[in-house]
């Protein structure tokens, strides 16, 4: 921490430093933009090139208006929270969530009705389910994520977020990334490795927001009034870590040159196939679950006021669900060229995985006990509760489907995709939905939201959705997969390709129906969420110092 | 709670609970043991790729379209992976071998099937019946519901720096020697040609290379056709034997 005398007012080290670094890769980026071999990549470079630059100016013009001090730690005693970047995320959050459902919604239409590719290059199936998973997982649940962890950390330790510039880095910088990342799947700029598309330069970029996010997450936990560490910040941070570890993992890979979006990944076939999925699934593993465990941790015990069920528990699901996960890849590559031992050690890992996940489901669950009546009278707690059960079903599902006969009917199939969509529309969006409609207020310092009803309506809207989403995929995958192994009694196949395909057509309707019905109820969240920002009444003096069960140490 | 006697585990994973270095520590253990048991052995144990004659690198045109096909997406809804399940095969043929992708940077065996496997698509259909598909899906398959890649053919492929391509793969193992280097635009054009001059040189470097006169300048879709192709048919599944490499 740079130490500023109270009288002299003059440029911290991080923004010196950081505005030198902002104009130099500008420079860089105009440099590249020239010699630029595509036009995607000269278009990528430009984008560059204006964010650093504008970059540079804000941290001028922010120093220009600021005071001479640094903001203070605490006032009056009270921590001092920095929540600015908490809304810029919130607010983003909301906004690449119903970005990606509505592509999810369109791509499920291109797969219903082929001619909505139209013949344009960017919008075909190809570049745009690409495009839809990041928008989800990274923009979307990325935004949720570090939202909810600057806004836990603080909370939890009670001590305003580490670093000055360095949190708004992270905010811009992902989004930034995530800008890059997209534009990239529309002009065909790919990796083609699942869930870890960007090419080199976004790589880059995101390597460089994720260690700075690391190390404020571990700069707050060093401030902290509390002795222990709070357990959702302990799945926080096996979350950063391990996207950290599996990002440059399966990303290694040479430009081919530096005026080139194009590189080559280190890693070739069947490694690569066993790198990609032990990436792919703790994707899953650790973005997708071991952070939204974190919020679960904290948003079900904050919203019941109770503590959470077992302590103990937590500690026995934290260690065990880590270290099992990430065992699980090999499900993925069932019966292929990848080597049996793998296969089997995949499949054994991803059974075991069942217990850690349902003992977190289970403390979760068990938050509850002696506040069951809330769920008929507060639609956002059944929101955050319905999704731990959505939650339940899906890990017991997975390791169904890592059953290698089981896999064989299922594998390749529409199975896979109700499987992740009742994991990530039930689970994931839901408990990110919940976490929304309790943080909004609580950043705004709103009483409540503007429409309880319209949660309401939110919940049952978007649960129907769910339920067609993911019975027609089950409907789907199992016909598909009969059909592709199916005799006629003479011995031969008897379904060509095309004939299975065709036969999917009313389930791919009716999915796209359950998709829409889930994008129509993020949008009434959408409303409701920037009413209670315009609208709702204010809450003059927030007495929210640390009164939460959640705070409660050990024991 | 009724106490334990102490020291117990709970109270010994206080240290962990109250020491942000130690956690760190201890999740990078906790994630370190599977992924290393499960990854590296691929790399050393000899097993990991079978035994087999005929795999060689793409050729430059090949090359061009694999970059194609990664760059639509084809992955997305093509694998190129045939398990080693009774239908798989006789659908699709041979269960795909792992040394048949050893020089793909990424591979692309894919995860889900909205069209068929093309593991072994190569030599199944002429280059006109492809042309049709990659113009207009449904023309030929009704009731496919692939998109139309009707640009393909209308974008002159662009190889200039093929060479610098090459040299990336080169540097990660796949063995393009100086002289394909070297040659790389000679190799284009020749496969691209029907010069048969050239075309003995291509596959001198690259052998069974298939070269289509296309009467000009490569366009993309020639290049796509050419990799998919050559998909599949680099093994000769007369000669291997299987139970020489059973793992």
């Amino acid at each position: 921490m740079t130490q500023i005398s109270a009288q002299a007012k003059g440029m911290t080290l991080g923004e010196v430093g950081l505005s030198i670094v902002l104009v130099l890769l500008a420079f860089l980026s105009l440099y590249i933009w020239a010699g630029a071999y595509e036009s995607g990549f000269a278009f990528h470079a430009a984008l560059f090139a204006l964010a650093s630059g504008a970059g540079a100016f804000a941290i001028v013009n922010r120093y220009s208006g600021r005071s001479a001090e640094p903001p203070p730690q605490t006032i009056d005693g009270k921590p001092n929270y920095n929540f600015a970047p908490v809304k810029f995320l919130s607010l983003a959050a909301m906004f690449w969530g119903i970005a990606g459902f509505a592509v999810g919604l369109y791509i499920a239409c291109e797969l219903a009705f082929p001619d909505l590719n139209l013949d344009f290059p960017w919008i075909t199936f190809g570049r745009l389910r690409p495009l839809h998973t990041s928008a989800v997982i990274f923009a979307f649940g990325g935004n949720v994520l570090l939202a909810t962890s600057f806004y836990v950390v603080q909370r939890t330790c009670r001590a305003r977020l580490a670093g000055d510039l360095a949190p708004w880095f992270v905010a811009l910088g992902y989004n930034f990334f995530i800008v890059i990342a997209g534009t990239g799947y529309l002009l065909g700029i790919t990796h083609s490795k699942e869930y870890a598309e960007p090419e080199w330069y976004a790589d880059i970029l995101l390597v460089s927001v994720w260690v700075t996010y690391l190390l404020i997450f571990l700069g707050t936990i060093w401030k902290r009034a509390e002795p222990h560490i709070y357990v959702a910040n302990w799945f926080y941070l096996a979350f950063i870590v391990t996207i950290a570890v599996l990002v440059l993992g399966n990303n290694a890979s040479i430009p081919v040159s530096i005026y080139s979006s194009k590189s080559y990944i280190v890693w070739s076939g069947v490694q690569d196939a066993m790198i990609q999925w032990w990436y792919g699934h703790n994707a899953v593993g650790f973005f997708l679950t071991a952070g939204f465990l974190a919020i679960m941790y904290y948003f079900i015990p904050k919203r019941v006021n109770r503590p959470i069920y077992s302590y103990r528990l937590s500690i026995i699901h934290f260690w065990s669900l880590i270290f099992l996960y990430i065992w699980a890849g090999p499900h993925h590559l069932h019966y292929t060229a990848l080597p049996d031992w793998a296969q089997t050690l995949g499949m054994t890992f991803s059974i075991m995985l069942w217990m850690p996940s349902w003992g977190g489901m289970i403390n979760g669950l068990m938050t509850l006990s002696g506040a069951w009546d809330k769920l008929r009278t507060d639609p956002v707690l059944r929101m955050l509760v319905v999704s731990v059960a959505f939650y339940g079903m899906a890990t017991f599902e997975g390791p169904l489907m890592s059953i290698k006969e089981i896999n064989a009917l299922s594998h390749y199939t529409d199975w896979g995709i109700g499987h992740v969509h009742s994991g990530s529309l039930g689970w994931v969006g839901f408990i990110s939905f919940g976490a929304l409609y309790c943080l909004v207020p609580w950043l705004w310092n709103r009483k409540e939201l503007y429409s309880v009803k319209l949660v309401n309506w939110h919940f049952w809207i978007a649960t129907i959705g769910i339920v067609f989403y993911i019975s027609a995929m089950w409907v789907a995958g199992i016909m598909q997969g009969l059909m592709w192994r199916a005799y006629t009694p003479q011995g031969f196949l008897e379904y060509s390709f095309v004939e299975t395909t065709q036969a999917l057509h009313p389930m791919y309707v009716i999915r796209a129906v359950g998709g829409g019905l889930f994008l129509v109820g993020a949008l009434i969240m959408a409303y409701n969420l920037v009413m209670t920002i315009i609208a709702a009444p204010r809450v003059e003096e927030v007495a929210v110092s640390g009164a939460s069960p959640a705070l409660a140490p050990a024991e | 709670m009724s106490a334990t006697p102490s020291p117990s585990l709970w109270i010994r994973h206080q240290v962990l609970e109250k020491n942000s270095i130690l956690l760190l520590i201890g999740i990078l253990i906790a994630i370190s043991i599977g992924g290393l048991v499960e990854v590296l052995p691929l790399f050393y144990l000899k097993s990991t790729i079978e035994r087999v004659d005929g795999v060689r690198p793409y050729s430059p045109l090949e090359l061009a379209g694999f970059n194609i096909y990664v760059r639509e997406g084809c992955y997305v809804c093509h694998s190129q992976m045939i398990r080693a399940l009774r239908d798989e095969v006789e659908r699709y043929g041979h269960y795909s071998l792992a040394a048949e992708s050893m020089y793909d940077h990424p591979f692309q065996w894919g995860s889900k099937r909205n069209g068929p496997d093309l593991a072994r698509v190569g030599g199944k259909y002429s280059d006109d019946w492809h042309r049709d598909h990659l113009r207009d899906p449904r023309a030929v398959v009704p009731g496919s519901i692939m998109p139309r890649y009707p640009w393909l053919e209308k974008t002159a492929l662009d190889g200039s720096h093929l060479d610098d391509h090459l040299k990336t793969l080169a540097m990660e193992g796949v063995p393009y020697s100086a002289e394909m280097i070297e040659k790389v635009s000679d190799d284009l054009r020749a496969q691209s040609s029907a010069d048969d001059k050239a075309i003995a040189e291509l596959q001198k470097r690259y052998p069974k290379a298939i070269a289509r006169d296309v009467g000009g300048q490569p366009t993309e879709i020639d290049a796509l056709i050419a990799y998919l192709q050559r998909l599949g048919t680099q093994v000769d599944f007369k000669l291997y034997d299987d139970k020489a490499n059973i793992r």
